[in-house]
């Protein structure tokens, strides 16, 4: 009996291609709009990398070099990856914690949403606003603080650290499964502050203790700037496939830990 | 009802023998909780069926079963003949769940236009707007909305689908008479077009407003099955009240008394019927004096129902319930 009647409603419920696009489409666009109206959001994720960038890139420090790059320009590799780090955690983990903890997941899951639309939805919106921080960064650079570099140097730089928000938003999604709706912005900052201070995003890396620059080693945003600072003459010329690699196994593994804990929301490993 | 179940067009809702949705002997446990405890529950096409208990009686366990967004201990759960976490089920069906928190910054018709997109025949959204009684809102941000418009938001979210199937958890929760009203206008509309509503509500004046069948649940067991007129004819009853020297344990050996309780210097004693019992109190007791008969309201006989499931004469004076917030 339920074959049959699965055959009659398959053919009537399989949705069109087009219409799996429209809804990645619609799940993405709402997910931007709701994190751009958010106050919380866009003040934390945006206003900090601007402001630090503002006060120790332009006001502060504007005229000296890091081994060659000047600061403005130097500048624009680690605080935009504090910043993609900062969308892309708080983009996914807060609103996956909240939405988990209070109940609104569930309506979309009793609902006929494709259950993979509302993590691209996260994930897409956290490089969307990655790349309006990076952007914001260089346009604050270019007309403030005289960062001049090469259009392909520029869209190289954008394309890695808006690549660069996976990671993190991989990470966010795993950090939403494991954390409730008021514990999760704590969290993260706990994650995320430090991470970015041993990583050498606010100190520039040189100057960072030893112990600290060891530990660095091992943290994803270390590599991501890696990347950045080694396309703008500042990097300090590791194998960039080392750092793609680090990065790529941490999302690997971010993923894991939140499929681990999509699963026992559905139920099927304790249910 | 189990022959229904081997029919595949289960499209037809104008045959009313048909089973949509179905619990057979299902236990949910949550820990050492034992949430449902083998409960056989049936929901045909085109009624509007209401679970009705009190918080943590397993209301919203039993929905959230039949919605797929959680498995059974054992037993076996059926919607429209399948298994509920068929992806095909979701288009059918609309749920509103208690929610503790929906994005307050998008706004009613951008809700509504996303959930809309998840459907294959969505109604149109000035259609749903209107069902909802939500025209006036639709520019509004959803954060900016009264207790009884959200919760009117979250019904559009469930109909706008055009499902056959509509899931309403507790959807007056915490509504003033006036919204729970407008509401249940809504719900009735719903009916009225052919759907099947499962409703569960721990007011039985809302199951009595709007079900055509009820079933009662308490402490995970469904405990009195049948139309809002027989629940209460089963329950309902007469309070009697009165001072008399006779003892609580006497009082409750009193054939047809469901409950005695001590009231300052007064018994008071529900009962189905008042003669037999007033008979039998003034031949044990010439002196009794302050003799009140009334009628039971309807929550009384709700609560009679639901603080004891042992019907063998011995009825516990002081009513349990479950843990609240239990789901």
């Amino acid at each position: 009996m339920s074959t049959v009647s699965v055959a009659l409603s398959h053919s009537q419920m399989q949705r069109s291609p087009s219409h799996t696009a429209t809804i990645y489409l619609k799940e993405a666009k709402y997910e931007f709009l709701k994190n751009l109206r958010l106050r919380v959001y866009t003040a934390s994720v945006l206003s900090f990398p601007l402001m630090f960038y503002v006060l120790f890139g332009l006001v502060l420090n504007s005229k000296q070099a890091i081994g060659g790059t000047a600061v403005p320009t130097y500048l624009i590799a680690t605080y935009g990856t504090f910043g993609v780090m900062g969308a892309s955690l708080f983009g996914t983990a807060a609103g996956l914690a909240s939405d988990r903890g209070l109940g609104w997941l569930e309506v979309k899951r009793a609902s006929p949403m494709p259950p993979f639309a509302y993590f691209a939805a996260k994930v897409i919106t956290s490089m969307i606003f990655s790349a309006i921080i990076v952007l914001a960064l260089f346009a604050l650079g270019f007309t403030l603080g005289g960062v001049r570099m090469p259009l392909a140097d520029f869209l190289r730089l954008l394309a890695t650290l808006v690549a660069g928000s996976l990671p993190f938003s991989a990470m966010g999604l795993a950090l939403g499964y494991f954390t409730g709706p008021n514990s999760a912005p704590a969290a993260i900052n706990l994650i995320y502050l430090p991470m970015s201070f041993c990583s050498g995003l606010w100190v520039p890396f040189m100057f960072l203790p030893k112990v600290v620059r060891q530990i660095a080693l091992v943290l994803p945003p270390y590599h991501l700037s890696q990347l950045a600072l080694g396309i703008v003459g500042a990097g300090r010329h590791e194998s960039n496939a080392t750092h793609w690699e680090v990065l790529l196994g941490f999302t690997m593994i971010c993923l894991g830990v939140a499929r681990i804990g999509f699963q026992r929301d559905q139920g099927k490993l304790y249910g | 009802m189990i022959a229904a179940l081997e029919q595949p067009q289960q499209t037809d809702t104008a045959n009313s023998e048909l089973i949509v949705a179905s619990l057979e002997g299902v236990d949910k446990n949550y820990g050492d909780v034992r949430a449902l405890r083998g409960v056989d529950f049936r929901v045909r096409a085109g009624e509007l069926v209401a679970l009705l208990g009190p918080n943590g009686a397993g209301k919203t366990t039993a929905v959230k079963l039949l919605l797929g967004l959680m498995q059974p201990n054992s037993g076996r759960v059926r919607v429209f003949g399948v298994d509920p976490t068929n992806p095909e089920n979701r288009m059918r069906t609309g749920a509103m769940l208690q929610v503790g928190r929906v994005p307050e910054t998008l706004r009613v018709c951008e809700h509504i236009d996303l959930f809309s997109s998840y459907y294959q025949k969505p109604m149109a959204p000035a259609e749903i707007l209107a069902a909802a009684g939500l025209e006036r809102l639709a520019d509004r941000k959803f954060g900016d909305l009264s207790g009884g418009q959200r919760q009117r938001v979250l019904f559009a979210l469930a109909i706008c689908g055009d499902p056959d199937f509509l899931f309403l958890d507790e959807p007056t929760v915490g509504l003033d008479v006036e919204a729970r009203r407008m509401l249940w206008d809504e719900i009735r509309k719903m009916v009225a077009r052919g759907k099947t509503v499962l409703l569960t509500t721990h007011y039985l004046q809302e199951a009595d407003a709007l079900a055509d069948r009820v079933a009662v649940i308490n402490q995970g067991e469904i405990i009195a099955e049948g139309t809002p007129s027989e629940i209460k004819a089963k329950t309902a009853g007469k309070r009697i009240r009165c001072i008399t020297s006779l003892s609580v344990n006497i009082l409750r050996q009193i054939p047809g008394v469901t409950a005695v309780k001590e009231d300052r210097e007064a018994f008071e004693l529900n009962a189905v019927e008042a003669e037999p019992v007033v008979r039998e109190l003034l031949e044990r007791d010439a002196k009794l004096s302050a003799l009140e008969v009334t009628s039971a309201g309807l929550e009384e006989a709700f609560l009679a129902l639901t603080s004891e499931t042992v019907r063998d004469g011995t009825i516990p004076i002081n009513r349990t319930y479950s843990p609240e917030g239990m789901r």
